[in-house]
């Protein structure tokens, strides 16, 4: 068998790899809302510095379970 | 003086400072948010934005129907009896803010689990656990905070539907498709003229068709799925005797397909996958970009959009009960609290009603109603509590009658040729021509070159740019009256824009303002004094009125009143040392002149002496004048007003010459007269906005509505214009128009193209290579003169 059906079964693989993920991420509404997660982005760092406390006590309370 | 803003909502806290943790409020309401959101560490809510808040209105009782099962079943979008998930609009969303706080319900409830904004729907999707938190409240905590949940009977009415991404899928189906043919395809490009018996290149030849029927595969979902709507809608044509632009389309995928799956399963050739998907591509482009929705606007509206889900229904034993709208029978007993909307006509019991009706005639002023007074549907309660005795179920109430006419059932979608479809007729009829004189021709001379030529033919001439061109245009030219603020509802609006002839327009709220801001003082001169004390006791009532003129009249000392009482329904009082005046209305002061009752005044007696009024004029809106003077070269036009002709001799002095005024026109008499001007040829625009208008607007040919806030209000209609803008609309029109040119061009653009191909077909010398060159050039081009164009022309629009 010639390397050119392998090569050819690879590259579409990998485009349907591609296509598939594409369908999957429409599907699941990521392309409904292109505006919020902007912005929701940004918020990260300042809700992990006023989490930290409660986060502490959340590990401790599941902690004594584990 | 300089002013103390708010340090939550921003407003300026002129009367009353409250002074809390170093930061002004102007409300306790502000406060007692800023301080919910201090406790709970939220504060970084104003670092993200200074003022973002919004005052929360008292809502005691307002979502007590949120505790009644079968609606929390309706609104909710999915419920296991344990968790509930509800997607609530909130009109507030304005910032980042918002966005932040809203998504850390969770800090101020723990037992809220997750929610999320939705920013471009003004919408937050919240979950929690109904063991520990009910919807109601979760609303409650909404609204709060200054983020009151707005739900409507729409929303216990409408099936929640999956949102629709056909489109997208076939967008990426045959780019997928378009992009691996291309790819597929190099070895031919790059061996133009070889085939074994000339032996050209071995290895490509050995492979040739390995290639080919890759080719052939990766087609398939797109004729068949991708394209299958061209095919629907050419089908659809043919039925009814139209031959559309889907019809042309549609012969050259299926001759492309067709011809291409001979030509390799007999080795004639490559075929032409790689045009195939290309122009099923581009043309679903097309498509996609025509698509701009507005999501935080609604086209749709009717009046149960702005109706109640439930309203607080009396028993005969004295009881209060949740009642659904729908279930509200005649006879029965209604409680209608303040800012609540009575959702049937009904016989006012008990109570002193204040009803704004501004939702059904666009007059802001509310009007006072005494028991035993008729109150209809669409008015919003502005006092303390009423009781209503309903006299007509919600369906056949005054205003939502009007929707039982035949124009909001009506599918008027199907009834207009666009322009791209008129040509497509005679384009269509034209190629086929061509395509059966070059086959004649050829039949004679070399008939084995007949049925190549043919199907070249059909596959050359196949208009993509054309089709291209029209989406590009509109879609574009939708985009920047977006900028502009003027929202149209789809881009056919534009084409039926650029043909109208007659305009109408709305008085009320239309080319008035809903502010009143002038008013004129007719009756005997104040003294010093009194104006003094007129002026401090318009200070105190909260009266809408009493507010405006406090605004209007000149700056004086403020100084305390001895005495001051206010009869609701009737006026003020207020007395300052001997002096005692009474504001308010007629009969309340005295007043025993009745002349020009029409018009909204506010009545003046000092000591018990009679002494004059101020009357209220509509203001009109900036540029109005201008605007009908312009308008009316090329346009007919004429006034609609549900309001009295206490206007008529301001509106005859403003506007040009001539121009017919109707003035007591019911919603019904509105849509009756657009009927009848359309029905002596001429193609309406009606311009309104309140829920009266809405059937006009549905019948007119287009239906604009002026929008003071573009979140908030608009019935239902193909455009909405911000009342900002109102001023530009003559230009807007004239835009549609030039974009309309802009359309006609880039189809003589694309026909030039037609014509080069067409050589190549007609002469029997088409390569798939030509064709694969000639149609995405002539569409890119299209593309870019129609965009280039638009901008130009965008560019000129204020």
């Amino acid at each position: 068998m010639s390397v050119i059906y392998v090569l050819l079964t690879i590259s579409i693989i990998v485009a349907v790899i591609f296509f598939t993920a594409f369908i999957v991420s429409v599907r699941s509404g990521q392309y409904d809302d292109s505006y919020t997660p902007s912005v929701r982005m940004l918020f990260e760092d300042e809700l992990v510095a006023e989490n930290s406390v409660t986060e502490q006590e959340q590990t401790k309370n599941t902690n004594p379970t584990k | 003086m300089n002013t103390t803003n708010c340090y939550h909502c921003g407003d300026d806290c002129a009367k009353t400072i409250i002074e809390f943790d170093e930061k002004n409020f102007c409300c306790n309401g502000c406060k007692t948010v800023y301080e919910i959101f201090s406790s709970n560490d939220l504060s970084y809510y104003y670092d993200l934005q200074a003022a973002a808040g919004a005052t929360p209105k008292t809502v005691e009782g307002k979502y007590d129907f949120l505790d009644t099962t079968p609606i929390v079943e309706r609104l909710t979008e999915f419920n296991d009896g344990d968790l509930q998930i509800v997607n609530l609009y909130v009109p507030h969303i304005h910032c980042s803010s918002c966005i932040w706080v809203l998504e850390n319900l969770n800090k101020l409830n723990p037992y809220i689990n997750n929610s999320q904004v939705d920013f471009p729907k003004k919408t937050v999707r919240v979950t929690y656990r109904v063991s520990d938190i009910s919807l109601k409240d979760v609303a409650v905590l909404l609204a709060k905070i200054g983020y009151e949940p707005y739900i409507s009977l729409d929303d216990y009415d409408t099936i929640k539907k999956g949102v629709d991404r056909s489109l997208i899928y076939k967008v990426g189906i045959a780019g997928f498709a378009f992009g691996n043919v291309m790819f597929l395809s190099f070895p031919e490009y790059f061996d133009l003229a070889s085939s074994e018996s000339s032996g050209g290149e071995f290895w490509l030849n050995k492979y040739q068709n390995v290639f080919r029927w890759l080719m052939f595969a990766f087609s398939l979902p797109v004729v068949f799925y991708a394209g299958k709507d061209y095919f629907i809608s050419a089908f659809k044509g043919l039925k009814n005797n139209i031959l559309n632009i889907d019809v042309p389309i549609a012969l050259g995928i299926s001759v492309l397909f067709i011809r291409s799956t001979l030509e390799i399963s007999f080795n004639w050739g490559p075929g032409f996958f790689d045009s195939l998907t290309g122009l099923v591509f581009f043309l679903l482009l097309g498509k996609f970009f025509q698509q701009k929705t507005y999501s935080f606007l609604s086209f749709e509206r009717d009046y149960k959009s702005y109706f109640p889900i439930a309203v607080t229904k009396i028993l005969p034993n004295g009881k209060e009960e949740t009642a659904q709208v729908y279930d509200i029978k005649r006879g029965d007993r209604l409680l209608i609290r303040n800012e609540e909307l009575i959702p049937v006509d009904g016989i006012l019991i008990n109570g002193i009603a204040r009803i704004d009706y501004s939702f059904v005639t666009g007059e802001s002023e509310a009007v006072y109603k005494e028991s035993g007074a008729k109150v209809f549907a669409g008015g919003k309660q502005m006092n303390s509590a009423i009781e209503i005795e309903v006299l007509k179920s919600v369906s056949q109430s005054y205003l939502t009658q009007l929707w039982s006419n035949s124009v909001f059932q009506k599918d008027t979608s199907n009834t207009f040729q666009t322009l791209t479809d008129s040509i497509g007729k005679r384009f269509t009829l034209s190629v086929l021509t061509i395509a059966f004189v070059a086959t004649s021709y050829w039949l004679f001379f070399d008939s084995s070159k007949a049925l190549n030529v043919f199907t070249a033919v059909l596959i050359i001439a196949c208009p993509c740019a054309i089709a291209l061109a029209s989406p590009f245009t509109l879609g574009n030219m939708l985009r920047i009256f977006g900028r502009k603020k003027f929202y149209l509802k789809d881009t056919e609006t534009i084409e039926q824009l650029a043909k109208v002839d007659t305009a109408i327009f709305d008085k009320t709220g239309t080319i008035t303002t809903s502010k009143k801001s002038t008013a004129v003082y007719e009756g005997i001169a104040l003294t010093l004094e009194e104006q003094l004390l007129l002026k401090n006791t318009l200070r105190i009532s909260n009266h809408q009125l009493s507010r405006s003129l406090y605004n209007l009249l000149e700056e004086y000392n403020i100084v305390p009143l001895d005495e001051y009482k206010e009869h609701t329904g009737e006026g003020i009082e207020g007395t300052i040392r001997d002096q005692h005046m009474k504001i308010g209305s007629s009969s309340f002061t005295g007043n025993t002149e009745t002349k020009n009752a029409e018009n909204t005044s506010v009545h003046i007696s000092s000591n018990n002496s009679y002494k004059g009024r101020f009357i209220f004029a509509n203001t009109y809106r900036k540029g109005i004048a201008e605007l009908f003077k312009d308008m009316s070269e090329t346009f007919q036009l004429a006034i609609l007003s549900g309001d009295n002709s206490g206007e008529k001799t301001t509106l005859e002095k403003l506007l040009p010459k001539l121009t017919p005024l109707y003035f007591n026109q019911k919603p019904k008499d509105k849509l009756e007269f657009i009927e009848s001007l359309q029905n002596q040829d001429k193609k309406v625009l009606m311009v309104g906005d309140g829920l009266n208008d809405a059937g006009a607007l549905a019948q007119a040919n287009v239906g604009i509505a002026i929008s003071e806030n573009v979140n908030i209000f608009s019935p239902a209609c193909d455009a909405i214009l911000d009342a900002t803008k109102f001023r530009e609309l003559y230009q807007y029109i004239l835009a549609s128009k030039q974009a309309i040119k802009i359309i006609k061009l880039s189809f003589i653009l694309s026909l030039l193209y037609n014509v080069v191909g067409l050589y190549f077909a007609v002469t029997g010398q088409l390569q798939p290579v030509i064709a694969a060159i000639l149609m995405p050039l002539s569409s890119i081009s299209v593309v870019a003169f129609a965009t280039l164009m638009t901008n130009l022309l965008g560019r000129k629009l204020k």
